[in-house]
């Protein structure tokens, strides 16, 4: 294992040596110290090796993250996972605004709760939160799938394309354009191998799905150019 | 941007370490704002006493024999200690008024930035290490005390435009956002009567919460009316005699954290902020909910206010 003092190394000297990791590294698993919520730790890594950063951490924690995983022991700042394209990152604690916005794909994992805007304009990822989340979460959500055990705050999922919403708890007030749809057999199924993936005590049956009415302008054909 | 730090001390014991511990939480802010900074400390009550802060673009001629004057002027027992381009004058709580006329009136290159029992504002255009340095911010005891450090977005970078700004008598408040109505606000205030000096938004606001209190508004009425007379993105901070309190646009888009443990309450605009605070590893850590107000007092047996808050 690979242990690595942030406050004596330093943002850049850490990133590189995560950056430098190729697909068949030997230096698979990788303790980061001392994170004392520093800014972008672990971004943009693209290698199959895990991460384990032993606190809590600022803004843009494991962006744009691809294969690897990203388990953070301690809660996160602002733009958690941002545009994670693949792998998995955890947060064992409460995860701040706008979480896993725009993900392509992988899977975020809050064990806490999360706070406004999770999944922002989410365009593939999964996200899977144990507790609450905030307001205006799932705007413009375009694909993917969005698990809340919790409550969601206002406005949920507001202007929504495709993605998928799971919501445990109360839902404070749906956002223009989404409604509460169905669950089926299939999206049970779903959900099932979600929480499961996502580690949750739940049952699939507590959930009501979510999604879009499409009946804003752009889902009207006529409206196209 | 801009950063916020506060700290609420609920352990006595921590008091003359309030200074140094408020100091390293606003330089690691320095990032988020290295235009300018302040900091409000509540230090020790000193009965029938009060306290005006003032501040002088050449302090060696203003403040020369300041006090003989304001002295001779309300004729009460008054001391002065200054400190780089700002003073306190100690007063007679009683002679507050009759000393701030004074001032205002015969002495227009001195500029008020608090009054009150215990509170002392300081503030300067500058990196927060150099302004915590000049004013020796680390070796001050207190109860509490919120600090700012400024990315000025709205107006000018000048000593009048940092935070903290003082609200009313021991109040006042620091702002990480923007507000967008500031303009309209400020001329309907300044038809109301208010005195605001400069095209700042954030004095506007701080002159808002204290128009609404001379109206009979609690502080904490004051807060929860400014959600819907504000416009624009805003965390506040404001700080009390007995507390502090915190309060969040619905948006919610300026960050916020806080944490609690038996020794204290503190605020950040970031985590980093508290990582050095005592027992930090097992202390209560949250996210001020959007829209809501939150108050800590040291009083025992909360006012009307404070239940308001």
């Amino acid at each position: 294992m690979q242990t690595f003092d942030l406050e004596a190394e330093g943002l850049r000297a850490l990133n590189s040596a995560l950056h430098a990791q190729a697909a068949n590294t030997n230096q698979t698993v990788w303790e980061i110290l001392n994170p004392k919520g520093s800014h972008a730790i672990a971004v943009g890594l693209d290698a199959p090796i895990e991460v384990n950063v032993k606190g809590s951490t600022g803004y843009y924690c494991a962006g744009m993250n691809k294969q690897a995983t990203v388990h953070v022991h301690g809660s996160t700042g602002p733009g958690t996972a941002e545009n994670m394209m693949s792998g998995t990152v955890i947060v064992e604690g409460d995860a701040s605004q706008y979480a896993g916005a725009t993900g392509n794909g992988g899977t975020l994992i809050i064990k806490g709760n999360a706070s406004s805007r999770c999944g922002i304009s989410m365009k593939g990822i999964d996200i899977i939160v144990h507790g609450n989340i905030g307001h205006m979460s799932a705007f413009m959500a375009q694909s993917g799938n969005l698990v809340v055990c919790g409550d969601a705050g206002e406005a949920l999922g507001d202007s929504l394309y495709e993605a998928r919403l799971f919501v445990r708890g109360s839902v404070k007030s749906l956002g223009a354009d989404c409604i509460e749809k169905e669950m089926r057999a299939e999206h049970l199924a779903i959900l099932e191998e979600l929480l499961e993936r996502g580690g949750c005590d739940a049952k699939a049956s507590e959930f009501k799905r979510y999604g879009s009415a499409r009946k804003l302008y752009n889902f009207n054909i006529d409206n196209a150019y | 941007m801009c950063g916020i730090v506060g700290l609420f001390l609920k352990d006595r014991s921590l008091e003359p370490k309030l200074g140094e511990m408020l100091t390293d939480m606003l330089i690691t802010m320095t990032d988020r704002g290295p235009d300018s900074a302040g900091i409000a400390i509540y230090t020790a009550e000193s009965d029938g006493r009060a306290k005006l802060t003032v501040q002088a673009d050449d302090p060696a001629t203003s403040f020369d024999k300041l006090d003989n004057a304001l002295r001779k002027a309300i004729k009460g027992n008054v001391g002065l200690s200054v400190k780089d381009t700002h003073a306190v004058l100690d007063i007679q709580a009683d002679q507050m008024d009759a000393a701030r006329s004074y001032l205002t009136a015969h002495h227009p290159d001195v500029r008020i930035m608090s009054r009150g029992e215990t509170l002392e504002i300081y503030k300067e255009v500058g990196l927060p290490k150099n302004v915590a340095e000049r004013f020796d911010i680390r070796q001050m005891s207190g109860s509490h005390g919120i600090g700012h450090t400024r990315m000025a977005t709205e107006s000018a970078v000048t000593t009048l435009g940092a935070h903290p700004f003082n609200t009313g008598l021991d109040q006042c408040l620091v702002h990480n956002g923007s507000l967008s109505n500031h303009n309209s606000l400020r001329r309907k205030l300044r038809r109301a009567g208010v005195h605001i000096e400069t095209e700042n938004d954030t004095e506007v606001g701080a002159a808002y919460l204290t128009w609404k209190m001379q109206n009979g508004a609690t502080l904490g009425e004051a807060l929860q009316s400014s959600l819907t007379d504000l416009d624009g993105f805003f965390t506040f901070v404001v700080g009390t005699k007995d507390g502090f309190g915190v309060v969040r646009d619905p948006i919610a888009c300026k960050p916020a954290v806080m944490a609690e443990t038996d020794q204290y309450v503190a605020f950040g605009s970031e985590y980093r902020a508290l990582v050095n605070l005592p027992g930090i590893e097992t202390a209560r850590i949250w996210e001020p909910e959007p829209a809501t107000v939150y108050f800590w007092s040291h009083n025992t047996a909360p006012t009307e206010h404070e239940k308001a808050a």
